[in-house]
């Protein structure tokens, strides 16, 4: 017999578990239970990638919240499991323990999988994925006896595992197949700027480079080939190469997928279409506002959080309707990024102040519109920018270029159209 | 070990203690507030740990970085006592201390 819950939650990452603490703030008395494939409690991912992976901060400070929590709200953790099938006639769930849970809603936060390379030698020892505590965990536990290290990938979770391995003193080479880093979330300048920020602390970055395979001795990875032949010693590999949604099982029950995005297709209040089905986070393909109404998925903590908000409001009989503008960050080295909106899609872009004084700000337009501001160490640019992007402000390019201009006291020449 | 004050935005007050080497945000996470998203987790790249200290206190805080100041700018909520808790070290010096949840943006 299937225990049936008022609502199951599937993925007990930062989205799962906002959905169940924020049912409970709105004073949804039914019963919560939240499924989730890793061991323990919900944490904080960021970190997997920062001070977690430098040993800095230790795992039990990433707890989102404390043991204690989910026991006083009456949330039931199932960990360690993972849903394999959705039954959306039944509304059921099976997990891969054979244990059916039914539901009255589900909330499918599943977020995805690392992906994983396929050429010969990805199944070697020494390679690892950075995207759940126990992938750290195992790399941590390789660092003493490693000294060179490649990062295949040059996005934000290989460029930070790469100043965190690079400031412990290992010989670290980023190898990327695009003719820049960031390529899928950033503008050239801004690519220009980390990319030297790596290299004038030692770490190699190596562009248009293909992995052709790894290489090894005894099983375990000893190098990577690249297509053009050369080969990179390392005893360690990290790919950082996006993630791969986890949405099959609602996909083989007949929700609509995402699409040339992935994932599963959801509308402004995060419903499936499968009846009584929502999906958040970094698997929901969704119309993005700030994105000019396009389908995408957004993998960070702000989009899982502010979905989650919204199917928590609607689950309680509120009108809710997805429309946060996107924020982001990335820590590399003394390096604060702050990302406000989406550059993708930008036909101009504007750099306020001197990269070099590792001081700057990367604004994003769009036919005149500022879309987006990537801002490094520039606190002021995001807070202030951010009210641009939420207004969909037409401003003059040279003003903005001139960062003794506030932003804030930019004179828009126009707001744009609402969508 | 020292103790915080923290009253939630409903206007409850509950009294916790904290450990030495936590930042505050910490602290009242650690205590099962779910006000307190703290969402970057403390790496100074958010403003939703917002917190509103009692003025007694206000001498034994540390200065406010031109960070800070600039995120506590991006509340609508802001006012004299308001502090991102990730940025007030807890310890015995803060023992007693007292704070409020400020509202979300």
């Amino acid at each position: 017999m299937a225990s049936t819950h008022d609502v199951v939650i599937v993925g007990a990452g930062h989205g799962g578990a906002q959905v169940a603490a924020a049912l409970r703030q709105h004073g949804f008395t039914g019963s919560v239970t939240l499924v989730g494939d890793e061991p323990g409690l919900p944490y904080e991912r960021p970190p997997l990638s920062k001070d977690y992976l430098s040993g800095e901060t230790p795992f039990e400070r990433l707890l989102i919240h404390p043991p204690a929590f989910w026991r006083d709200r009456d949330v039931e953790v199932r960990s360690g499991r993972r849903v394999i099938e959705v039954d959306p006639r039944e509304h059921r769930v099976v997990c891969d323990d054979g244990s059916m849970i039914g539901y009255s809603h589900l909330v499918w936060a599943a977020g995805g999988a690392a992906r994983t390379l396929s050429c010969p030698g990805h199944d070697l020892r020494g390679v690892y994925t950075v995207r759940t505590v126990a992938d750290s965990d195992r790399i941590r536990a390789e660092l003493p006896a490693v000294t060179r290290v490649v990062v295949i990938g040059g996005g934000y979770i290989g460029l930070e595992a790469a100043a965190v391995l690079g400031s412990a003193g290992k010989h670290v080479t980023v190898v990327e197949a695009q003719d820049r880093v960031l390529a899928r979330v950033a503008g050239v300048q801004l690519a220009r700027f980390y990319e030297n920020e790596h290299r004038a602390r030692g770490v190699g970055i190596r562009l248009g480079a293909t992995v052709e395979c790894l290489e090894g001795n005894d099983s375990r990875v000893a190098g990577v080939r690249l297509a053009d032949g050369e080969l990179l010693p390392c005893e360690l590999v990290i790919v950082g190469i996006g993630i791969a949604p986890s949405v099959g099982p609602l996909l083989a029950a007949g929700a609509q997928d995402g699409g040339r995005v992935g994932g599963v297709a959801v509308d402004k209040s995060c419903h499936t279409t499968l009846p009584d089905v929502f999906a958040i986070g970094d698997c929901a393909a969704h119309r993005n506002h700030f994105a000019d109404g396009e389908l995408i998925r957004l993998e960070s903590v702000q989009n899982a959080n502010d979905q989650a908000a919204v199917v928590a409001r609607t689950l309680c009989g509120e009108d809710a309707e997805y429309d946060a503008v996107p924020w982001f960050w990335s820590k590399q080295y003394d390096l604060r990024l702050q990302t406000a909106g989406l550059s993708s899609g930008h036909d101009q872009s504007v750099v306020r102040g001197d990269p070099a004084t590792r001081r700057f700000s990367v604004v994003y337009l769009r036919d005149g519109v500022v879309v987006a501001l990537d801002c490094v160490n520039a606190v002021k640019d995001y807070v202030q920018g951010k009210k641009l992007v939420t207004g969909r402000l037409w401003v003059d390019p040279a003003t903005l270029a001139d960062p003794a201009v506030a932003l804030k006291d930019l004179t828009p020449s126009a707001t744009a159209a609402p969508h | 070990m020292p103790e915080l004050h923290v009253t939630t935005r409903g206007g409850d007050t509950k009294t916790v203690r904290g450990r030495s080497g936590m930042s505050t945000m910490e602290v009242i996470r650690e205590a099962g507030f779910d006000e307190l998203m703290a969402l970057c987790g403390g790496e100074l790249c958010c403003a939703t740990c917002h917190v509103y200290v009692d003025p007694a206190f206000a001498g034994r805080l540390p200065a406010m970085s031109e960070d800070e100041d600039e995120l506590l700018d991006s509340s609508e909520h802001r006012e004299p006592g308001s502090r991102l808790s990730c940025q007030l070290p807890f310890g015995d010096d803060l023992d007693e201390l007292r704070v409020t949840i400020a509202p979300e943006d």
